[in-house]
């Protein structure tokens, strides 16, 4: 197994350098989005307003983190399925998104089009959210509190554990 | 008649749920270890070693063991000289999850209507309750966080009494194994056979809160349990998706009698964040 130390934003040399199976310790600021965020996202991107996120210089972590406790600088945190996410990516590959994380197979499809958009596919491990709570340096809402769970989080992570699953 | 305070009922739930957030089934923590010590599969040790580290932190930091906390089930028995005094098991069990929900601090992951509106309850009730009641003066409370990924992945067939065994098998094992990583494996099965469309899913359910790793207590149950989890484990999916040697950890089988024209069949999937326990007052 081969693992690399990558700094968010990913270059298209950098991700074309991954091979399947690498493991990647990631570091930089992500931002995570789940069901919710994705559908007002996409609804931005419709309405021709502009995209709060710079997609192509972060990673999109499919999460939704529980709550802090005081003097914790977040909670448990770990990957949510990523197939719920299919039918919301084109949009978000096509605004410039390379990194997405997430866990478990994406639709033949989706990965036909990350492949096709440059970008990659990364899994984390589901359940093993103290583990990866760790790995977190700041996390902040960033849009939408009143999705609770379902807003989009801005995060700064640190050698975040992750695989290449699709390129 | 036996009196239990409304009050006492809800402390038990809540630091029940609250036990549960940070400590799983040891159980799992012994066979991970085990796999660990017989997996060669590099990536694999990668998720047990992972796994186990998890355990480890979110007991001593008091962190979730998943973000994902879940549903909060409850399965009460409740004996037939027990009055309940005060609030309904229902209402006891929605404040427990709301409470628990609170200190913990877990995380908000109900909607109050599921297709339209779906927003948030923001304090995790209500708690999905099943009652039984029993013989005796005593209330036995079964409560698991069951995630919703796992979850997704569950299904339910109505068989037809003539389906051969040996398809109905492959049914359950292909469907379970087409799942892949998304119901973060290594998995427990529970599978409900019989009943009626609506008690088979119930069952089922009830079957991942029994002992992890027993055996049914009729052999032809025993043998099918055995059977479905080495092929679980020898077609390798494995854990989180990645190989080796350890796909499910447990398959436990319960059944009940059934129509003559019936042969319900419902598959929960459980992930390895095997959180229940047992209180009893």
């Amino acid at each position: 197994m081969r693992q690399i130390s990558l700094n968010l934003p990913l270059d298209d040399r950098q991700i074309s350098d991954l091979a399947m199976g690498d493991k990647i310790l990631l570091s930089g600021e992500i931002y995570s989005a789940r069901d919710q965020a994705h559908k007002r996202l996409i609804q931005i991107l419709n309405n021709h307003q502009p995209m709060p996120i710079d997609l192509a210089k972060t990673a999109i972590f499919y999460c939704g983190p529980s709550p802090r406790r005081p003097g914790q600088i977040c909670g448990a945190i770990g990957p949510t399925t990523s197939y719920r996410m299919d039918a919301l990516t084109e949009p978000l590959l096509h605004e410039g998104l390379k990194v997405m994380i997430g866990k478990g197979e994406r639709s033949p499809e989706i990965g036909k089009l990350i492949r096709e958009y440059g970008a990659v596919y990364l899994t984390t491990f589901g359940g093993i959210s103290a583990v990866l709570s760790r790995c977190i340096v700041s996390c902040e809402t960033f849009l939408w509190p009143e999705l609770g769970a379902e807003a989009v989080y801005r995060m700064v992570v640190d050698k975040l554990p992750c695989y290449v699953a699709i390129k | 008649m036996r009196i239990i305070e409304d009050s006492q009922v809800l402390e038990a739930l809540s630091s029940a749920i609250q036990k549960i957030t940070y400590h799983c089934d040891p159980r799992i923590t012994e066979q991970i270890g085990r796999a660990l010590e017989q997996d060669p599969d590099e990536y694999a040790r990668d998720v047990y070693q992972a796994i186990l580290q998890n355990h480890q932190i979110s007991a001593t930091d008091q962190i979730p063991l998943c973000q994902d906390t879940g549903s909060t089930v409850i399965f009460a028995e409740l004996g037939n000289e027990v009055l309940i005094c005060g609030n309904t098991l229902q209402e006891i069990a929605d404040q427990a999850a709301a409470q628990a929900a609170q200190s913990c601090p877990l995380r908000a992951s109900i909607v109050s209507d599921p297709l339209f509106k779906r927003i948030n309850s923001t304090n995790n009730s209500p708690a999905i309750l099943h009652i039984q009641q029993v013989r005796g003066d005593r209330l036995k409370l079964c409560v698991t966080q069951k995630g919703g990924g796992a979850e997704n992945m569950s299904f339910l067939t109505m068989f037809t009494p003539a389906t051969p065994l040996e398809d109905i098998r492959e049914s359950i094992i292909q469907s379970i194994i087409d799942t892949g990583s998304r119901a973060c494996p290594p998995l427990v099965i529970g599978i409900g056979i019989g009943g009626n469309f609506e008690r088979c899913a119930v069952l089922a359910k009830r079957a991942l809160l029994e002992e992890l790793g027993r055996a049914n207590p009729i052999a032809e149950y025993a043998d099918l349990e055995r059977d479905i989890l080495q092929e679980l484990n020898s077609r390798g999916c494995g854990a989180q998706g990645m190989g080796g040697i350890l796909t499910a950890i447990a398959v436990h089988i319960l059944q009940e009698p059934c129509h003559i024209a019936s042969l319900p069949i419902a598959v929960n999937i459980q992930c390895h964040v095997h959180r229940h326990i047992e209180v009893e007052l």
